[in-house]
């Protein structure tokens, strides 16, 4: 086993233990973090994909989680207070909820992100943030699902074989599909796919010039990540029982991009590690003073300033540096 | 930190009688949306001059809009005059400014755009935490002097309040002195010539490092205007930086990133058609659809319709209507 590896391991490992034994043990509390975690590093493995490996800098990420999260809320509200039955969506199904969550997750990125990609650099930026910023205005201005003040869900997804009322089986789901979702990518950076992706991020006219259109695949890419960012959306509404527009607020998407720059670009774990030093210090901090943000703050900054690659080129994961494939 | 309905709801506080567009309700509209887009402009054009010459995105420029009116509201208080306020808040937003640049900005200008943008995300936390620490978290609220208030008279229908009219002469006169600024004095030649050869200016004997903080504090004391001058209608208030920063985004986008031009063609046209979709688009809507579907879909339609537009341009301009020449 390589370094790498055994770190992964160890994190992942310690992931699925530490929470439920101090559950067991009487403190429900720190079930509750590591299930924000969990889901809040499904969705920072999905932006590192896009950013770490596709070089997308992508500044709106925050969206997905909340159109994933909306699907489950918006079905669930209607089936209980009637109006808006088309197709037989209004209802509790999960399935339901997770196909209508990727389905609106993949078009919506489909069309943003053809349009985002025509531009470059700080125009993307700014391009993917204004679009993320789009539908938060629309959705505090739709008075039905609660506008600004957002929706409480009355019940969450119903799946076979599992009560998402149950924190623990809520968990083991999430904890799961952290694991399929990092396995998943590992496939997909690893295939041909993921080559010409990295290979387009790092020069981009060598890519176009043996033949392929960097276009398509950063489309692709692109949408793939929004759908897995919506998977993490949907588990999202079933861990908090509530939505509001604030879930895809600008600030949102900068966390999730802290936490991917926090673990470490183009790390497969990085991400994991991210959210995790992300959300513990964040508790720890708010729960001195209710300025925590001021010393969270220059954390960031500091972070920006002077560490590379991050947790993860502290804790030796890349081998080939923050640069990740260039030679 | 989603803050209130829209930055610009605020902005649109006069007792609207809806539904038919008459001809001084229109008038109006295009005051508010000529007010809106001077606004805009003020705070766009600093971030545009910032990211044409220094080559820096500043998510933060913004927070200093924030500042600007924090302080001013603030010294409003103290001195017991608005005006004296603004005076005096102008040169110590510029000293926020010089000091960000010195200390934050300067550091990052050979860095990526990423993190740019990460550095002054964490940095926007410190600044809302710390105007938090020094003013509270309740917005303050700014009262005019009785000679600023009232209405202006110019016809037997034309009323306009004359505060408005004074905003609108600011932000013309704003704007006039930036572009008399940058294209006829020795400052501005400098300005121009360090935004297409960075090295050559520097090479020429120019204290470059002293160039780049008087455009940082140039941009700075712009944004610091713009929010003091919105106060006395809103209120100075820790969420107005945050909402105001993605419309000013899409204003340099569709502008053009660097072009000062741009961005007053973009603000002003961002700002007309917001504020006029705002009003006007449920009946316009109305004349299509069904009155009922026009009253439903207007409010969310109307809270895209700026990030639609930009999509439009960036279809057929990826680089802005005003694409900068070099670079």
């Amino acid at each position: 086993m390589t370094r790498s590896n055994w770190i992964t391991t160890l994190v992942l490992a310690a992931l699925a233990v530490v929470p439920l034994g101090l559950y067991y043990a009487g403190q429900p509390f720190w079930l509750d973090i590591a299930s924000r975690l969990v889901i809040l590093a499904i969705a920072a493995a999905s932006l590192n994909f896009i950013l770490g490996y596709g070089g997308m800098v992508s500044f709106g990420h925050a969206a997905y989680l909340g159109l994933g999260a909306y699907a489950v809320g918006i079905p669930v509200h209607h089936s209980i207070f009637g109006g808006l039955d088309v197709l037989g969506l209004a209802t509790s199904n999960g399935w339901v909820h997770l196909g209508l969550g990727l389905l609106v997750c993949a078009v919506f990125a489909l069309i943003t992100g053809a349009v985002s990609l025509r531009t470059k650099g700080v125009y993307f930026i700014m391009i993917t943030m204004a679009f993320s910023q789009m539908l938060y205005y629309a959705l505090i201005s739709i008075s039905t699902y609660g506008g600004d003040d957002g929706l409480t869900i009355m019940s969450r997804s119903e799946l076979p074989g599992l009560t998402l009322d149950d924190p623990v089986q809520l968990y083991a789901l999430c904890f799961g599909s952290l694991l399929v979702v990092l396995a998943l990518l590992r496939m997909v950076v690893n295939s041909r796919f993921g080559q010409v992706l990295q290979g387009a991020r790092g020069n981009p006219q060598r890519v176009t010039m043996l033949g392929f259109n960097i276009f398509h695949y950063q489309l692709v890419a692109y949408v793939l990540a929004a759908m897995v960012a919506g998977y993490a959306g949907f588990l999202l509404a079933n861990f908090t029982a509530y939505i509001s527009p604030e879930m895809m607020d600008w600030t949102r998407s900068g966390e999730l991009m802290f936490m991917v720059i926090l673990g470490g670009v183009a790390v497969l774990v990085g991400p994991v590690l991210g959210a995790a030093a992300f959300i513990l210090v964040e508790e720890l901090l708010s729960h001195f003073t209710v300025y925590w943000q001021l010393p969270f703050g220059l954390m960031l900054m500091l972070v920006v300033l002077y560490s590379k690659g991050g947790l993860a080129q502290w804790l030796r994961l890349n081998q080939s540096g923050p640069g990740g494939g260039k030679p | 930190m989603g803050g209130g309905r829209c930055f610009a709801g605020p902005l649109h506080c006069f007792s609207l009688q809806r539904r038919a567009v008459d001809g001084s309700l229109l008038l109006m509209q295009v005051i508010n949306g000529l007010q809106l887009g001077l606004l805009l402009f003020m705070v766009a054009s600093g971030l545009t001059l910032v990211f044409g010459i220094l080559d820096f995105v500043n998510l933060a420029h913004a927070s200093l809009y924030m500042v600007g009116a924090m302080i001013c509201a603030w010294l409003s208080y103290l001195v017991g005059g608005f005006v004296v306020a603004v005076l005096l808040a102008l040169p110590l937003t510029a000293l926020v400014g010089w000091a960000i640049e010195r200390w934050v900005a300067r550091r990052l200008y050979a860095r990526n755009h990423l993190d740019h943008v990460l550095a002054t995300f964490g940095l926007i936390l410190v600044l809302n935490t710390s105007a938090h620490l020094l003013w509270g978290p309740e917005g303050i609220p700014v009262a005019l002097p009785d000679y600023l208030k009232g209405q202006l008279v110019l016809g037997d229908d034309l009323v306009l309040p004359k505060y408005r009219v004074i905003i609108i002469a600011a932000g013309l006169l704003a704007a006039l002195g930036l572009f008399w600024l940058v294209t006829r004095t020795k400052l501005g030649m400098l300005i121009r010539a360090g935004a297409s050869n960075r090295q050559m200016v520097a090479a020429l004997g120019i204290n470059i490092e002293l160039l780049f903080t008087v455009v940082f504090s140039l941009g700075a004391v712009l944004a610091g205007l713009a929010g003091m001058l919105i106060t006395p209608i809103t209120e100075a208030s820790l969420g107005m930086g945050n909402a105001i920063i993605i419309t000013a985004f899409v204003v340099i986008i569709v502008g053009g990133i660097g072009s000062i031009k741009g961005s007053f063609v973009a603000a002003l046209l961002i700002g007309m058609i917001d504020t006029l979709g705002r009003s006007f688009l449920d009946v316009a809507l109305g004349w299509v659809f069904s009155a009922n579907a026009a009253e439903n879909s207007a409010p969310a339609i109307s809270a895209m319709l700026i990030y639609i537009i930009m999509a439009l341009v960036l279809a057929v301009k990826p680089q802005g209507l005003f694409p900068p020449k070099v670079r």
